[in-house]
């Protein structure tokens, strides 16, 4: 624990909040037609912060009285959220530009991923809760960012949802702090020993509870779909990316300072980690709605990511860290992906709506490809590392029964993720044409507006990074190799 | 030079589709590329031969890839993967010969069909389970285009669809023992040589036996053997005559592979304690493979059916090994499962492609529906019907050599099962003569096509797929002299 602070250790944080505030003075003051230069603000803090954490890395170090570390963990947030928003940025940009607030979409978008890191770095329980506000209050907008009835719907069920388990999560922290005497991570992993177990398990759970609500896990999940469904495309990319990197991160510290002996919640996890694998994967194999079908997978997807919480260690080069650093980088881009190529045809709605793609623009039905087989788990992309990685680290922790499962679940989610991808490669009916018309973005004769380049830039890069997190995973795992400090 | 063979088909790919290359030029560029791949499997096979002693590997390079979790590019051959890798290079090859006046967007075909050759060599080649795993696996993606894209038939996408999902569940099951392997190995590596060196699970009660059964359920259903064989025959009658040819050619000895690169050296204990299983499927699919094949009207599905046959063979050869008895006597066993796979792989390749030209001119596979083309096509007639007395093992062709070593190894061991799966050469010539009988002789059907004979272009790309399976059956020493040693080998691995 170190007294004295140096601001320049908290620069990539800084540089979202200083983004923010001038991101929103600018969309006080400029005209309509010149709103997209809050957009580029937020772009340029975004990379500003990705620059800055990446030189930073994880030093271990631990700021303002031990309650925020700049670790593994930390590192990997300010890496993998600035990147993910960035791209988010770019793959809304056709939906957002030139609405009336579309320099709103970009404040919440920054407001949010700092939540979000500040949530993977936090290690006090009072700064948890802080950036539990912070990551939670910008989603609320965001999901109903479109002000239409469906997002309406989906940002009261999200707001429903976080209030109460926020609620839920203050009270686990001050049934916490009632037994440590203490909310710092330092003080409560030697203290709480010593707890009643019923009361430590009551805090714990409740503390479960809100990060898994971040993380949109299996039981607190019923949000998701609606709030996706009834967002924009570029704000249900975010919704079921970005918090789910901070929400992870945190759990994973979180579950460092419980006690093994005195309460089982390595078991605990393990079953909420099937059950949410198992439920997202069965409510996904009716959907027709692509963006619901991506929220149900984005439900099973936490499932693998919380197998690498429940064999938890705080080991410097740990396995399990790495392994879920590198399954969230590799799903980040791999889920963006998918949702880009959503947001590249705002026209079609149902998965029979993309018969042709690959006729009309074989570059978005790459994308579409790549990424769909990246969340099923194929090589070389980036998610088959990570869940390489992820079951190896479960298995070797001793949850055999836990790999097996999700094996099971990733057979059982390649059935859905076929259904978008077959009708894409199918020949379009000659009798009907192709059903999305002939103005599809992305066909190479067409010429585009910048908006929506900037989309199906954002798909390519996606798709490519998909690939690249696979290949060069080694260094991925690199950062993980630092322990988690508080 | 390994590497060079195995990522140059995927090289000439990402040019054909980013150049944008005319169609013609595409496809040219796929056979040329193919020779190509024929000419450096050969040097590399007479250069291994000189310099090289059993389960040493050549051309062995070995790259950091995730060192943190003891992956790596690793890739060399041996007299198990010599045999494969040119037999790889020659089918697509020919299939390149055959595809040449392709005209359903020629130039994704080719890329698609020259990505999948690499994705064959990786796996022939792989030293580590996950580079293994990922060429393994990439290869089912591959196929799933190929039937998918330019398949025929209403059910295509549904067979593809079926394809993928049975290979890929097959595959998660292969990933999940590779885990185990990786698991129980100390220092954890995924290293095929290291694992081969001290297998890891020796000795280790539950765990070895339920490693074996996801590995071997995995391979199993790659291969495949009865009961994981029901989508072996919608994929082959839905699948272009070339993509058949690739798939039942170079595909199912993935699995077969498997087996013996993966299953019997890493796991000897677990393969010897259970090889009566092994024994068991491998007859069960002998008899039931010719059995179903005996019932066929489809003629594509009726040597979809007889590769369930073939396969078993192989997994009767290998399973034998794993039994007490003469070591001389199941190395003989296992020379034949190695051979068949190549063997099986000639004959098969040219049956289908054979196929595709009876669709081609007749528009059905449907036996019923022709008779007496051996007046208006005798060269077809002729072809055919060498590939059929070569595929029910008449002696003279590599399928004699194979199952006569097969049987011959493990009629010792294996005595009851040997003699049962025997009956399955009978079946099996049965059903070819009556298939020729049905198509070439007889009178000409009611209503049918006049019937053109081979093109000199179908011609070029069967005839040498048959000429190799009589090279080998006349003079066996050819192929024994590389895999006679690297069997010796396995049995020894086998052994210990």
């Amino acid at each position: 624990m170190t007294a004295h602070e140096d601001p320049a250790a908290f620069a990539p944080e800084l540089i979202l909040l200083v983004g923010a505030v001038v991101a929103l003075l600018t969309g006080s003051f400029v005209r309509q037609e010149r709103q997209w230069s809050a957009q580029l603000v937020a772009a340029v803090a975004l990379a500003g912060s990705l620059v800055a954490g990446a030189t930073a890395g994880a030093s271990g170090q631990t700021l303002y009285a031990g309650s925020y570390a700049i670790d593994a963990a930390t590192f990997a947030a300010r890496l993998i959220v600035p990147a993910a928003a960035l791209l988010v940025l770019g793959l809304s940009a056709g939906r957002v530009r030139g609405s009336a607030r579309e320099s709103e979409f970009a404040v919440l978008v920054l407001l949010a991923s700092l939540g979000t890191i500040l949530l993977a770095g936090s290690t006090d329980l009072l700064l948890l809760a802080v950036a539990y506000l912070l990551a939670s209050i910008p989603l609320y907008a965001l999901a109903g960012w479109a002000r239409d009835p469906a997002g309406a719907e989906g940002a009261l069920k999200t707001y429903l949802f976080g209030v109460l388990l926020g609620i839920v999560m203050f009270l686990g922290i001050a049934v916490l702090f009632g037994l440590a005497g203490s909310t710092s991570y330092a003080d409560l992993a030697q203290r709480l020993p010593g707890a009643p177990p019923a009361a430590l398990a009551l805090g714990a759970v409740a503390v479960f509870a809100g990060l898994l609500f971040k993380a949109g896990a299996v039981p607190v999940h019923f949000w998701v779909p609606d709030a996706v469904q009834g967002a924009t495309t570029g704000a249900g990319a975010f919704l079921t990316t970005v918090p789910k990197i901070g929400a992870l991160l945190a759990l994973y510290r979180f579950v460092l300072v419980l006690p093994d002996d005195a309460i089982n919640w390595r078991l605990l996890l393990a079953l909420l980690a099937a059950a949410s694998m198992t439920l997202g994967n069965l409510a996904a194999f009716r959907q027709d709605d692509p963006a619901r079908l991506l929220a149900y997978s984005t439900i099973s997807q936490v499932g693998y990511l919380l197998m690498v919480v429940v064999v938890a260690d705080p080991v410097a080069g740990s396995a399990p860290l790495a392994a879920l650093i590198l399954y969230l980088a590799a799903y980040a881009a791999a889920n963006l992906g998918a949702f880009a190529v959503i947001a590249a045809r705002p026209g079609p709605s149902t998965l029979t709506d993309y018969r042709g793609l690959a006729r009309q623009s074989p570059a978005l039905a790459g994308v579409l490809v790549v990424s769909l087989l990246a969340l099923v788990g194929t090589p070389p992309t980036g998610v088959f590392t990570g869940k390489l990685t992820v079951f190896a680290a479960t298995w070797d922790g001793g949850w055999a029964w836990l790999v097996v499962i999700a094996a099971v679940n990733t057979v059982a989610s390649l059935y859905y993720y076929l259904r978008w991808i077959a009708p894409a490669f199918a020949r379009s009916d000659p009798a009907t044409g192709p059903a999305a018309g002939p103005s599809v973005p992305g066909s190479p004769r067409e010429a585009l507006a910048w908006p929506a380049r900037c989309v199906i830039a954002a798909a390519v890069t996606t798709g490519c990074l998909a690939l690249l997190i696979g290949i060069v995973a080694d260094g991925v795992l690199d950062i993980g190799s630092a322990a988690i400090k508080w | 030079m390994l590497s060079l063979l195995i990522f140059l088909p995927a090289a000439v790919a990402a040019v054909l589709l980013l150049a944008r290359v005319p169609d013609r030029v595409a496809l040219w560029a796929w056979l040329v590329t193919g020779l190509v791949t024929v000419g450096l499997s050969v040097g590399m096979w007479a250069a291994y031969l000189h310099g090289h002693g059993p389960g040493q590997f050549g051309f062995a390079e070995q790259v950091p890839w995730m060192p943190g979790i003891g992956s790596s590019y690793h890739v060399g051959v041996d007299g198990l993967s010599l045999p494969l890798l040119a037999l790889t290079a020659v089918i697509f090859t020919a299939t390149a010969v055959y595809s040449l006046r392709e005209r359903q967007q020629p130039r994704s075909y080719a890329a698609l069909f020259l990505a999948l050759q690499t994705t064959s060599l990786g796996v022939f080649s792989a030293l580590d389970l996950i580079v293994f795993f990922v060429f393994f696996d990439l290869s089912i993606v591959g196929m799933y285009f190929v039937i998918a894209g330019w398949g025929h038939g209403p059910a295509r996408r549904r067979s593809a669809l079926l394809f993928f999902l049975y290979t890929f569940t097959g595959s998660l099951a292969l990933l999940l023992g590779f885990i185990g392997l990786y698991v129980a190995s100390d220092p954890h590596t995924f290293d095929i040589a290291e694992l081969a060196a001290h297998p890891p699970l020796t000795g280790s009660g539950a765990a070895g036996p339920l490693v074996l059964a996801a590995i071997a359920l995995g391979l199993a259903i790659k291969t495949p053997t009865v009961p994981f064989h029901s989508w072996l025959p919608p994929a082959h009658t839905d699948a272009p005559a070339a993509g058949s040819a690739v798939l039942a050619g170079i595909l199912l000895k993935m699995g077969t592979f498997g087996f013996v690169r993966i299953a019997m050296p890493l796991l000897p204990e677990q393969w010897r304690t259970y090889a009566w299983v092994f024994v068991g499927v491998g007859v069960a699919s002998v008899l039931y493979g010719a059995l179903v094949a005996l019932a066929q009207d489809n003629f594509k599905r009726l040597i979809a059916f007889t590769s369930v046959n073939h396969m078993g063979y192989i997994l009767l050869g290998l399973g034998a090994a794993g039994l007490a008895g003469d070591a001389h006597a199941r190395s003989v066993a296992v020379t034949g499962a190695l051979v068949q796979m190549v063997s099986h792989g000639l004959i098969t390749a040219a049956l289908f492609l054979l196929a595709g030209v009876l669709l081609d001119r007749g528009g059905s596979y449907d036996l019923t529906r022709y008779g007496a083309l051996a007046g208006p096509a005798p060269r077809f007639a002729a072809l055919t019907t060498v590939a059929a007395f070569a595929s029910l093992g008449l002696p003279g062709f590599s399928g004699f050599i194979a199952e006569f070593q097969i049987l011959a190894g493990s009629l010792g061991p294996a005595t009851p099962a040997a003699a049962v799966a025997a009956l399955g050469i009978v079946l099996t010539a049965g059903l070819f003569l009556w298939a020729i009988h049905r198509l070439f002789l007889g009178t000409p059907r009611t209503g049918q096509v006049a019937f053109a004979d081979l093109s000199a272009r179908e011609l070029w790309a069967i005839g040498p797929l048959l000429a190799l399976s009589v090279l080998i059956g006349v003079f066996p020493q050819s192929l024994l002299g590389v895999v006679t040693p690297a069997a010796d080998h396995l049995i020894a691995l086998v052994g210990r």
